[in-house]
């Protein structure tokens, strides 16, 4: 079954087409890389998958949903992280899933047990109580990452999770995904690290508000001929 | 003649978190350094700190020869500063804004654009657009320009390639090899551990404190384990499966591959690897030894600095 399904969506701003016909499918539990170079419209192409603008053009069926008519239900039923560290400083690790447990309408007899749980996954607990200002980056990218999952949506969208974190991190991360893809949820990513698109079932790479290519990282390599993804990127991606 | 001298600088914020930890370094005249390390790592105060706008808790810095802190407004004069967040005027056009800079630094965009003409030629046709209306890597393209346009004598660029596209990366680095070829030393943050190898040397840095300095070359020859790569069918499974793994080992993915760097006599060690593979069910691929990479370097760094 298809999570995300993607038919000719566009986006004009003016004259300016940031996002022009593209079309594709994400299967059920599949990690999804979302590839391309910067100011090819990635975010602009999420931003409607998420409910969160309009198309001018074309459909997308999320979670069930459709985007234009149904933002309201997609928004409930995926989660979303960014590039840019999206909790609260100023409150503590607990409180920030409390926060957006809440505004995710998780019942209030349920909310403590499954950050408690979550946290505990994370190898995290005891730090339930520190404000998150003072908890390490790669511990962040983490929180940030149950966070966005707490409410158990169908689908997550993460938008560069890994910018700037350690190797060692940024492979613990990719673990994480790969737990929570195993239990049938939806990954869709981006990313400019290019062995990390190595590990997604399937990848798209976009340029000019197009999709240029799409298939497993093995296919891809094949099709163009060389050996790895960032030669696969580079050439399709020349200025 | 050293560019840049860095002895024991100490910086502590909110009396608790110490960003930085006795960092030394020296910086040759005409060296393109790295300072690669993630997020967090205290890349961005150490910038601060060099480029006058920080005092260090404790510690000496000579720049050019100048005491860093009491002769901070000629440092200022001579050197170029990359800051890692877009800090050009949005509301200028891209000529105004290099305008802006060149008179700041009683120069005139004339005067140097010898220098500056490579990357200035990629974005001159937007000359009279707004800065706050480029694309992502035109502003790197333009806040570069604005850097140089006084002709430092040493360039900062702090994390010029975060979230930037392969290609644009590759650029940009091109870009730097050229500033290099006039003769400007440059000292430039990345926590892209490819990028490194670019570098004529590189410190590596971790929770404020230097784990190691030296040329990308001899960082990959001081690797300790023996390090091999092969495939799996289903790696997550593999990775897995290692966790019980009696050798003395490092194992993590490394693209579609699995690296495994192992701290043992391989003689004996590979067959015990072999039936360890076997017992467990793990399908593989070839095992083949390889040359460690940076990244490969600083992950077996790291992992040894928590082990301390």
């Amino acid at each position: 079954m298809n999570s995300i399904e993607v038919d000719h969506l566009t986006k004009k701003f003016g004259d300016f087409v940031a996002v022009n016909e593209i079309s594709f499918q994400v299967r059920e539990g599949e990690i999804f890389g979302f590839l391309g170079a910067n100011g090819a419209g990635k975010t602009t192409a999420i931003k409607m998958m998420s409910g969160l603008l309009q198309p001018t053009s074309g459909k997308a069926i999320v979670a069930g949903y459709d985007v234009t008519t149904q933002a309201k239900l997609i928004k409930r039923n995926i989660g979303y992280m960014s590039q840019r560290f999206s909790l609260y400083n100023d409150l503590t690790v607990f409180e920030n899933m409390q926060l957006f447990g809440t505004i995710y309408k998780i019942p209030r007899t349920e909310l403590k047990q499954r950050i408690m749980d979550s946290l505990a996954a994370l190898e995290l607990t005891k730090q339930a109580n520190l404000l998150v200002n003072s908890i390490p980056l790669g511990w962040k990218q983490k929180l940030a990452f149950a966070t966005a999952i707490l409410h158990k949506p169908k689908i997550v969208f993460l938008d560069e999770p890994t910018s700037g974190v350690d190797p060692i991190v940024r492979r613990e991360f990719w673990n994480l995904i790969y737990q929570t893809a195993s239990t049938g949820v939806t990954i869709l990513v981006t990313t400019h690290y290019m062995d990390e698109a190595e590990y997604c079932h399937r990848i798209s790479i976009m340029a000019d508000g197009n999709i240029r290519l799409l298939g497993t990282p093995e296919e891809l390599k094949q099709q163009v001929g060389v050996s790895t993804i960032n030669d696969v990127f580079v050439e399709y991606v020349k200025h | 003649m050293e560019a840049l001298s860095v002895q024991k600088v100490n910086k502590v914020y909110d009396k608790t978190v110490q960003a930085l930890q006795d960092i030394t370094f020296e910086i040759r005249e005409g060296e393109l350094f790295g300072l690669v390390g993630p997020d967090g790592a205290g890349k961005s105060t150490l910038f601060n700190i060099l480029t006058t706008l920080l005092l260090p808790d404790s510690g000496e810095i000579r720049i050019l020869g100048m005491d860093l802190i009491n002769d901070y407004k000629l440092v200022r004069q001579e050197i170029g500063y990359l800051p890692g967040t877009f800090s050009l005027y949005p509301d200028l056009s891209v000529k105004e804004n290099l305008d802006f800079f060149a008179v700041m630094y009683k120069s005139n965009i004339e005067e140097n654009m010898d220098l500056i003409r490579p990357i200035w030629r990629q974005i001159e046709p937007f000359s009279k657009r707004k800065a706050g209306k480029l694309s992502g890597g035109m502003k790197q393209k333009l806040a570069l320009c604005c850097a140089l346009i006084h002709r430092p004598r040493i360039l900062f660029l702090d994390e010029p390639t975060t979230g930037v596209d392969p290609v644009s990366r590759k650029e940009f680095w091109e870009i730097l090899q050229t500033i290099k070829t006039q003769g400007i030393t440059v000292l430039v943050s990345t926590p892209y551990m490819d990028e490194a190898t670019l570098c004529d040397r590189i410190a590596l840095i971790q929770n404020g404190k230097i784990l190691g300095i030296d040329t990308p070359q001899s960082i990959i020859q001081h690797f300790k384990g023996t390090l091999y790569t092969f495939r799996s069918a289903d790696i997550f499974s593999l990775l897995k499966a290692l966790e019980d793994c009696p050798l003395q080992c490092n194992y993590y993915p490394y693209g579609e591959y699995c690296h495994i760097a192992f701290y043992e006599d391989m003689e004996t060690a590979m067959p015990q690897f072999l039936q360890f593979l076997e017992e467990q069910g793990q399908e593989h691929g070839e095992i083949k030894p390889i040359q460690p990479s940076i990244e490969d370097c600083f992950i077996e760094i790291v992992k040894m600095h928590r082990h301390e």
